[in-house]
């Protein structure tokens, strides 16, 4: 049976209490935070819990939020079963981020926590093969980062070109 | 019908060079190296409508027995090291193609920081084929004019270095 955001919601916090926050958003936005630490444990529950069902992840990605200082990862997950959605929230670190993996729960996650990695910078314990999947692996920095300054030069080739539309 | 006493004994006369370089602009094998849209391009004057064979030319999938390579597309700088690699197998005399916005100078992605503006950034190029992406036709026009430059080149006697010949 499919279940509105906050009936998965009460089952999220049934189960695991306060470190589960508030719902925001609506619909197939809605979301919770959950702690870095905590992330595997809950997303194996919304796995296995057979109410709850969640047997895909659609998709994980990151984004950067340099004034309240946090990489945000998204989880957000769906069920073919039961045909629900529901999103969760990990603020890392900015400095250090470093959240567990779900890639054991679910293997499209291996990629998409290399693409966050590649492009955000975060660390996800328990990996099994954490390396860039895009950008080259030489390449200094993680591009996505609001604070990212593109290099003038990378291997001898230079990065700007002069317009051509000046006045 | 046989050509076999059809004609009477004849003679051609033609200079040397003319003649080498006739029987070189009318068997330039392009590389099959398509980066992005632009190779859907490349692949239709390849096909019967556009008919690049009907010129002698035929893709190759190797930069060993290749004349010319048409950078077709977006040049990541991921790749343009991979340009310069298989630009470097070619045999001499070689040519580069630079087909569409994005090899030309980086395109609608330019300020993109994983986009190296334009493949002249990393090899040589004889003909910059402007569009995004070029039809078919452009790209012939450009493969017939690099047919025009081939045959303007010259072997025997020589007062400077052909131009598809470098160090």
């Amino acid at each position: 049976m499919a279940l509105d955001a906050a009936a998965i919601h009460t089952a999220l916090r049934a189960r695991f209490g306060e470190i589960i926050g508030d719902v925001a958003g609506t619909g197939t936005n809605a979301s919770a935070s959950v702690p870095p630490d905590r992330i595997h444990e809950v997303c194996a529950f919304a796995k296995t819990d057979p109410a709850l069902g969640f047997d895909c992840l659609s998709n994980l990605s990151g984004v950067d939020y340099p004034k309240k200082s946090a990489i945000q990862v998204v989880y957000h997950l769906f069920s073919y079963k039961h045909r629900h959605h529901f999103v969760l929230k990990v603020d890392a670190v900015r400095d250090d981020p470093v959240v567990q993996t779900v890639s054991d729960l679910w293997s499209t996650a291996d990629w998409n926590e290399r693409e966050v990695f590649d492009l955000l910078g975060v660390r996800f314990s328990g990996h099994a093969d954490l390396r860039r999947i895009l950008m080259p692996e030489d390449w200094p920095g993680h591009p996505l980062r609001k604070d990212f300054v593109e290099p003038e030069e990378y291997h001898g080739i230079p990065t700007s070109r002069e317009s051509l539309l000046k006045a | 019908m046989s050509l076999i006493n059809s004609a009477p004994e004849m003679a051609l006369t033609t200079k040397v060079d003319d003649l080498l370089n006739w029987t070189r602009k009318s068997s330039i094998w392009y590389m099959m190296f398509g980066l992005a849209c632009c190779a859907i391009e490349m692949m239709q004057a390849g096909c019967p409508r556009g008919d690049l064979e009907r010129f002698g030319m035929a893709p190759r999938a190797s930069p060993r027995v290749s004349d010319v390579i048409i950078v077709s597309g977006t040049l990541t700088l991921k790749m343009a090291l991979r340009t310069k690699v298989l630009y470097d197998q070619m045999p001499e005399p070689r040519y580069a193609v630079s087909m569409g916005s994005c090899a030309n100078c980086g395109g609608l992605f330019q300020l993109a920081y994983s986009v190296c503006d334009g493949v002249d950034r990393v090899i040589p190029v004889d003909v910059y084929v402007p569009g995004c992406p070029p039809r078919p036709e452009a790209l012939i026009e450009g493969l017939n004019k690099l047919q025009e430059k081939i045959q303007q080149e010259k072997w025997i006697v020589r007062k400077t270095e052909p131009v598809g010949v470098r160090a």
